[in-house]
Parts: structure tokens; C-alpha cells; sequence
């Protein structure tokens, strides 16, 4: 059943992304302004253009242009970036560990925020204490990540300066890294001048993706824990003596947590989507950041590669979520 | 449970209430710029650069939120940067809404195969991290009104059909339904007439939060200098120089931030509070 259902879910993302890959390639064909005008000098000759449009196969038709490009995809060759002249697949594997990292972080606070709120709420019922969770909520759930992205910027990046509002690392911080995965990597060495330099950087904008997912975690982990509460073996569990908080933690979050989990999934994808502005907002040197570069370069090889990894990451998640709900749900479990 | 019922009508009323004003404030300025911001939202005096707000020292009479680096009134900016935000808003919100309600009824009423082709489209669509979608788009069509109207229509109609697909489908399995159909009524008719109006409040509600993020969207577009004309004045374009000068104006930054910061709010809060309005079952 599982097996079956995994199978199912492998093919229908297989689609998307080819979907996802005709479509990028549609809409960069028609977009008109030619590439490689902006990358030759002002005397170049006809066959000069000529022969550069035939090195980057702009000489074929469209649908022969996609063919090339899907074949060389799949044997993991995205081509070769316009602006930056280097292999757009070895480009994107040098900014995306920036972006995982600044994701992942952010998904950590949100879960550090809003599992308290919730257990918090879920346990102060009906109080000023639970309206004063659901307006917060409230507030950080209309608000998107740019704007909050701002607002700390100008808290914490001019009216107290805490934390740095631009960039990655400090410069001046001489780095030994062999991967990309400064964060990670800084830890392991136990360098961790450079993991504080680097959490000092990734903060603010980790923040501002991380409060609109904190909010949701926060709203539905509560909503479960309070329907959880009602039930028999919960009320046995405070009739055994033990404290409200004890029965949260130990007997209601267990059987509460599933539904958010699965959000927290679908929510993940929207927090990387974000990344693209906020590394922008922040000049954090990621995939997004990268991305808008491309768009704005016309740098067609890059922007497709780019898009087509985001959208990779996505149906990643997804999938995972789609495989873990099946096995940890004892419905699905058994079916 | 009734007195649980009564207490958060009225609280929706105020929200509502609170969140209409602005949105009307805005509107109004947005309407009668011309006659209501007190200078040209173009006109630079470099001996009026940077100007802080009313109540700081160094600040002239006239100019009450100050100026920009080119000593541009902040205050007509952001006046004149409404009717931007608000066509972006109206105009890329309802032909989202359109698409994305119309697909998502048919989807969600049918089923079938017209069901399972839009699904895939949707699916391919939330594969997308949407404000690179945007971009990419924006620098398509070429910069301009039009192309971020259509590159947010574009965009965002999915959200519209996720939602009424869902909705629709729970009523299509409804008993009002099947009664409908045993009086004889055909399939599209039932669906307009029966099915489409108890989806409406969704679809307002839906619409009014839309509106909200089209203008966070045209913002960034503008932050990004993709929007419209770089000259023309925008909110994300404020926003951009005011990020450039955070340490030599704060106020350039701050004051846009706030205006978007209470619309966005007020788009999604008015929107709750239409819908628990309409909605039969809450009202």
C-alpha cells in the first residue's frame, strides 16, 4: 500500500517537473531581448554573433533547443551560465548549501517559537493569555516575510544595531571551509568564532521567513492539542494526577503533532520560495539572490537551471512529507 | 456556545470597521492625490535632500514626513505610490480571482478529467517559488503596469483554485445538490445557480486577502526595479532607496514600511470579516 502509493506520488512528480521545465522554457523563448547582444562587445562582427548563438544552440528552433537542453539535464548537464560563464549545475551547487542552510535555520525557529505558543496555548484555555497567542498569530500570519524582513532591519540593523542586516559572513573572517555549508561546516570543525559571525548574519533573515510559519505552527498545533485534550485517555492521564503541562507533553502532543507536520511540509516549500527576496533584502549570497541576477542578466541557461532546482527541492518535500504521513499514520498504517 | 457565538461578531465588526477606514483613507488619498499631496511626487531640490519628519529638528514646514535623498516630499510619494499599489491591487487580484475561481468550481464541481488536468496544472504551477515567478515574468513582459498586473494574475490564480476546487467539491456531494438535480436542473446551471453561491463568501474573503499580497508583490517587484518605471513613485520603490539610506534617512524606510504594513493587515483582516459576515453558517 505504501509501496504502491509511493510509486504513484514518484510518477505525478516526475510530471511536475517536467511540466515545471516546459513551462520556464516557454516563457524565457518568447521573452524578447537577445542574450547574447548583451554579452558581446560593441564591434562584433555577424559571424561573431552567429557563432556565439550556435555555441549556446539559440540557433535551433525551440522545440530542438528544449530536447537538447532536457537530454543534457538529465544526465545532469544544465549548460553553461551566459553572464557568468561557468557551468550553470556546478554555479547552482556553489549557492544552494547558503540557501539550505539559511532554510533550515529559519524552520528551526519557527518550530522553537511556535511549539511553546501552542503548548502554552493549548494549556491556558479560554484566558487573555490564549487571546493575547491567537492576535499575535494573527498579525504574524498576514504579514509576509519582506515586510518583516524590513521591520527587522530597521529594529535591529539601525535602531539596535545586534545583528548584521547584510551578507553572509563577516570579510574580514578568513574561512577554512572545504564545503559549502558554512554553518554546518564551522561547527564541526568547532570553529565557532565563525559559527557565531555566521548565526550573526543568518538571523534577521531567518527570522523574518521564520514568523509567518512560527504563526501557522503555532495556530494548528494548538487547534489539534485542544481537540486531543478532550479525549478519554487525556482525561485519564489528569485523573492518574498528572500536572496539565506533564499531559501535554507526554500524552497529548504525541497524537496532536500529525496534522501539523504535514503543514509544517507544505509551509517549508513556502519558506524556501521566500528565500528569493530575503536573500535579496539581505544581500545573503544564495541561490535566490542568485536567481534575480539571472533574471535580470537574461542569463537563460542559469534561470532555468535555478527554477528547476527550486522546483525539484519542492516536490522533494513534498514527497517526503506525503511518505512520512503515510507511515506514521496508524490508518494509513494498516490499510 | 450561543454567548461564544455573539462575542466574536462584534469583535469582527470593529476589525472590520478599523480595517475599512484605512483601506477607505487610502483609497481616498489614492483617488484625489493631485489635490491632497501637498508637492510634486517628482520634483527634486537637492537643498531639501533628506529632510527628517515634522517633529525632528532641521525639519521644514510643508514637508511633514520629510524627504528622500533627492529632497522629494516623502509624503506625496507615498500619496501618489497608493494609486499604484491599488490598480496593482484591484486589477491583479480580480482577474485572479476570476481564473482561479472559475477553474477551481469546474474542477471541484465536475471532477473527472477536467478535475485531474487542472489539478496537474496547479501542481506544476506550486512548483514554482512565486516571487522568482514573478520576476522572471515581469522581465519577460517587459517592465510596466500591465506586466505585473499579469505576471500576479498569472501567478496567483491558483490560490483561488485550490480553495473553491476544495469547496466545491463538498458541496457538490451536498443534498441541495442532488435535489437539484432530480428537479431537472443541467450540470453548468446548477453549478452557477446553486453550487457558485455558497462558495461566494470564500471567494471574497479570498479576494480581499489577494489584494493584500498583489500589493506586497508589486513592492518587491518595485524593490527589485522591475515594476513600473523606475521613476514613477512606488511604494517598493521607496522602500528600495530608503533600504539603500537606512543610515542616513531612516524615515524613507519607515514610513512606506507602514503603509504596507497596515494595508497588507487590513486587506487580509477586512476579507475575514466579510466572510464570517456572509457565511450562512456563522452568521
Amino acid at each position: 500500500m505504501i509501496l504502491q502509493r509511493f510509486l504513484i506520488r514518484l510518477i505525478t512528480m516526475a510530471i511536475t517537473l517536467l511540466g515545471v521545465s516546459v513551462v520556464v522554457f516557454v516563457i524565457i523563448r518568447v521573452a524578447p531581448g537577445d542574450p547574447i547582444a548583451m554579452m558581446l562587445p560593441p564591434g562584433a562582427t555577424d559571424a561573431d554573433i552567429a557563432r556565439l548563438r550556435a555555441l549556446y544552440g539559440l540557433d535551433r528552433s525551440i522545440v530542438e533547443q528544449y530536447f537538447i537542453w532536457l537530454s543534457g539535464v538529465v544526465q545532469g548537464n544544465f549548460g553553461t551560465s551566459i553572464s557568468l560563464r561557468q557551468d550553470v549545475m556546478s554555479l547552482v551547487l556553489s549557492r544552494l548549501p547558503a540557501t539550505l542552510e539559511l532554510s533550515i535555520f529559519a524552520l528551526l525557529i519557527a518550530l522553537i517559537i511556535g511549539g511553546p505558543l501552542a503548548i502554552v496555548g493549548a494549556r491556558e484555555q479560554g484566558t487573555a493569555v490564549e487571546a493575547g497567542i491567537d492576535v499575535a498569530n494573527g498579525a504574524a500570519l498576514s504579514i509576509p516575510d519582506f515586510l518583516w524582513g524590513l521591520a527587522l532591519i530597521l529594529l535591529f540593523g539601525v535602531l539596535w544595531p545586534v545583528f548584521h542586516i547584510s551578507g553572509r559572513v563577516s570579510p574580514r573572517m578568513d574561512l577554512p571551509f572545504v564545503t559549502q555549508f558554512y554553518l554546518f561546516e564551522s561547527i564541526f570543525r568547532l570553529r565557532f568564532d565563525l559559527t557565531r559571525d555566521l548565526i550573526g548574519h543568518m538571523f534577521m533573515p531567518a527570522l523574518a521567513l521564520a514568523l509567518p510559519l512560527a504563526a501557522i505552527i503555532s495556530q494548528l498545533l494548538k487547534i489539534s492539542l485542544k481537540e486531543v485534550m478532550t479525549l478519554d485517555y487525556v482525561t485519564l492521564a489528569r485523573v492518574k494526577g498528572f500536572s496539565e503541562t506533564k499531559v501535554i507533553l507526554r500524552e497529548a502532543l504525541k497524537n496532536a503533532a500529525l496534522p501539523t507536520l504535514t503543514l509544517i511540509g507544505v509551509q517549508f516549500t513556502f519558506l524556501i520560495g521566500g528565500t528569493v527576496i530575503i536573500e535579496r533584502l539581505f544581500s545573503y549570497e544564495g541561490l535566490g539572490n542568485m536567481a534575480i541576477d539571472a533574471v535580470i542578466n537574461r542569463d537563460l541557461p542559469l534561470i532555468q537551471g535555478i527554477v528547476l532546482v527550486f522546483a525539484l527541492i519542492f516536490v522533494l518535500i513534498n514527497l517526503a512529507v506525503d511518505m512520512m504521513y503515510a507511515l506514521l499514520n496508524p490508518r494509513l498504517r494498516h490499510g | 456556545m450561543v454567548d461564544a457565538r455573539a462575542l466574536p461578531r462584534r469583535r469582527f465588526d470593529a476589525r472590520l470597521m478599523l480595517a475599512g477606514g484605512w483601506l477607505l483613507v487610502v483609497l481616498l488619498a489614492a483617488i484625489f492625490a493631485p489635490l491632497v499631496a501637498p508637492h510634486d511626487p517628482l520634483a527634486q531640490d537637492l537643498m531639501l535632500e533628506r529632510l527628517p519628519p515634522f517633529w525632528l529638528p532641521g525639519s521644514e514646514p510643508g514637508y511633514w514626513l520629510g524627504t528622500d535623498s533627492l529632497g522629494r516630499d516623502l509624503l506625496s510619494r507615498l500619496i501618489f505610490g497608493a494609486r499604484i499599489a491599488l490598480i496593482v491591487a484591484f486589477v491583479a487580484a480580480l482577474a485572479a480571482c476570476i481564473v482561479g475561481s472559475t477553474l477551481g468550481l469546474v474542477a471541484g464541481y465536475f471532477g473527472g478529467w477536467p478535475d485531474r488536468i487542472i489539478s496537474r496544472i496547479v501542481d506544476i504551477w506550486m512548483a514554482f517559488p512565486p516571487v522568482l515567478f514573478a520576476i522572471l515574468l515581469v522581465a519577460v513582459f517587459g517592465t510596466g503596469l500591465m506586466s505585473v498586473i499579469i505576471a500576479i494574475a498569472v501567478i496567483d490564480w491558483t490560490r483561488f483554485c485550490r480553495v473553491i476546487r476544495a469547496e466545491a467539491m463538498s458541496q457538490a456531494r451536498m443534498d441541495y445538490v442532488e435535489n437539484a438535480r432530480i428537479a431537472g436542473f443541467g450540470r453548468l446551471r446548477i453549478m452557477v445557480s446553486e453550487v457558485l453561491p455558497n462558495v461566494l463568501p470564500s471567494i471574497v474573503a479570498l479576494l480581499s486577502l489577494e489584494m493584500g499580497i498583489a500589493v506586497i508583490v508589486e513592492a518587491i517587484l518595485s524593490f527589485v526595479n522591475l515594476s513600473i518605471s523606475s521613476d514613477a513613485p512606488t511604494w517598493g520603490g521607496i522602500i528600495a532607496e530608503g533600504r539603500l539610506s537606512i543610515h542616513q534617512a531612516w524615515w524613507v524606510l519607515v514610513f512606506p514600511l507602514i503603509a504596507l504594513f497596515l494595508t497588507v493587515l487590513s486587506f487580509s483582516q477586512f476579507g475575514e470579516g466579510l466572510k464570517s459576515r456572509f457565511d450562512p453558517v456563522l452568521r
